[in-house]
């Protein structure tokens, strides 16, 4: 019985490492977007198997939180969003793709050989799937780091949130709720905030390219 | 080498030849469907066999011997493929001749002789082919090779059998490795067999066109080889697929009856895949040719992180 509880658990890691990496490598907004809506769903997944493997009702919580936010109204959010500033064609990244997919490769690597002594102390069942989580919280931060656009950035920080999350459940069966609703609230705002920042970026520069942004001076 | 093996063996090599063109047919008329457009029969590959086999074949004037050893040479290196890769039967005598990377080598040496083929007659069309062949090829081989590994890891085993007796017959147990895995091979597979993202087979378009530019010189019996040689590496390839990813129901050794129920369950296996891939060629665009490197290079590395994942959560 927890045989198959572990192995969903680790199945759904890889399907976060997964997308983590098609996000790395997609050029099309819209289709971000979609990739991020599957993320959030496999969190939703993963913190369920969690809650009914150890019982803990506070979990089931926290899934449906998650599912709210991250699968329905963040995603509806973004949508309105790239419709409205009109963003849904292709961005090209900093760096070319296939740098920057084995750039995320050797981040795979780095993370798995720093969670293997960290997953040791943990006694979760789902321990084993720490580093994935580590790795996918690097590869979003690259992600952000290599797009030039906001909107991707943006959802890179989503991501990021996302796999966060999948940490904490992996490693230590949640944070406590106080926290989780915490967490909850400020991706919330952040998001809304973020809205009307890119706004104001495009009402100013006329684009959303943030190299603007580092010009202080008119010119 | 037992009398059952033989027949086994033989059975599967004859199912090959002959279900290949089906398979291609079957993918063929559904993508004409899903296109919006009236669709030639199930039987057409059959028939355009047919038809090429009766044609006179010609050759150009600065055709040397290889030109004509091609189509053979190639023909034989897929047929040997499909028989080492098992499809009904894991009980195959052929299978510890070749094991998966010689099964690649095999794979790449009929890719090679077609490259050949088409710059032997020295046009422009035939030598911008057997490069473009050569990139696509060049990347999908690693990747290939990273994809049946992860198969290995499992397993403990680089026989293709022997994997798939492993796989098949061991208790059901989820591999996330297997899952970047499959959807590495789901990608080597799309630029092998020169489908859509990467080579659209149905266009004669000079600009676009890799795996007919190659065929451009051939005519009768050469090229019907050459077709059927193209369908029957598209059925080798849906083989390897099946077996790593989807093996239940392929028959052990010594069993006849088995191998009997399997065959059923194969047809509706390769019907359902056949059905997969015309709806993933219509649904995509063919990408430009520079943009093909990146997608195998990320088709690599997915096989790569699923070597990784491996490490990291055993078994």
């Amino acid at each position: 019985m927890s045989h198959w509880i572990v192995q969903s658990l680790n199945l759904f890691a890889s399907l976060m490492l997964i997308l983590a990496f098609a996000m790395l490598s997609q050029r099309r907004i819209l289709s971000l977007i979609h990739l991020f809506t599957l993320q959030g769903l496999t969190v939703v997944c993963a913190t369920a198997t969690v809650a009914y493997a150890t019982g803990r009702h506070e979990l089931y919580f926290s899934a449906a939180l998650t599912f709210t936010l991250k699968v329905l109204l963040i995603p509806y959010l973004l949508h309105r969003l790239i419709q409205r500033l009109k963003v849904q064609w292709d961005v090209e990244t900093l760096i070319n793709i296939p740098t920057l997919m084995l750039i995320g490769i050797v981040l795979v690597v780095i993370a798995f050989n720093l969670a293997a002594p960290v997953a040791q102390l943990s006694a979760s069942i789902a321990r084993g799937t720490l580093g994935i989580a580590l790795a996918c919280v690097l590869l979003s931060f690259m992600m952000m780091i290599t797009r030039s656009k906001a909107v991707p950035q943006v959802i890179g920080f989503l991501a990021m949130e996302n796999a966060l999350f999948f940490a904490a459940t992996s490693a230590t069966y949640g944070m406590p709720m106080m926290v989780e609703l915490g967490i909850a609230l400020d991706v919330l705002v952040g998001m809304l905030i973020l809205g009307v920042f890119l706004f104001q970026i495009r009402e100013q520069f006329d684009s959303l390219d943030i190299h603007h942004l580092e010009r202080l001076k008119e010119d | 080498m037992n009398p059952f093996g033989l027949l086994a063996q033989s059975f599967a090599v004859l199912l090959a030849l002959t279900l290949a063109p089906l398979l291609k047919g079957w993918i063929d008329m559904w993508r004409a469907w899903l296109g919006n457009r009236s669709a030639p029969g199930l039987l057409q590959p059959y028939r355009v066999l047919h038809k090429l086999f009766h044609k006179e074949s010609v050759l150009a004037d600065t055709a040397s011997p290889l030109f004509r050893l091609a189509p053979y040479a190639v023909f034989g290196c897929v047929l040997l493929a499909c028989a080492i890769v098992p499809t009904l039967s894991t009980d195959l005598p052929f299978a510890p001749a070749a094991d998966a990377i010689a099964l690649v080598g095999l794979l790449a040496l009929a890719r090679v002789f077609m490259a050949l083929a088409a710059m032997d007659i020295g046009t422009a069309f035939g030598s911008l082919g057997a490069r473009r062949e050569m990139l696509v090829g060049f990347l999908a081989e690693p990747a290939l090779l990273i994809v049946l590994f992860n198969a290995s890891l499992i397993t403990g085993s680089t026989s293709l059998a022997s994997i798939v007796e492993t796989l098949a017959h061991q208790q059901f147990a989820i591999h996330p490795s297997l899952a970047f895995a499959g959807i590495a091979f789901a990608l080597v597979s799309l630029a092998e067999n020169a489908r859509i993202p990467v080579d659209n087979p149905a266009t004669h378009l000079e600009l676009t066109m890799i795996h007919e530019a190659l065929l451009l010189e051939y005519s009768g019996r050469h090229l019907a080889l050459m077709e059927w040689a193209a369908s029957l590496k598209l059925f080798a390839y849906a083989g390897i697929g099946l077996a790593l990813f989807f093996p239940w129901g392929i028959a052990q050794a010594q069993s006849p009856a088995a191998m009997l129920a399997a065959l059923p369950l194969l047809g509706l296996k390769l019907a359902i895949g056949g059905l997969a891939l015309a709806l993933v060629e219509t649904l995509s665009a063919k990408m430009r040719l520079f943009r093909v490197p990146e997608f195998l290079a990320t088709a690599f590395l997915l096989a790569v992180l699923g070597l990784l994942v491996h490490s990291l959560l055993g078994d």
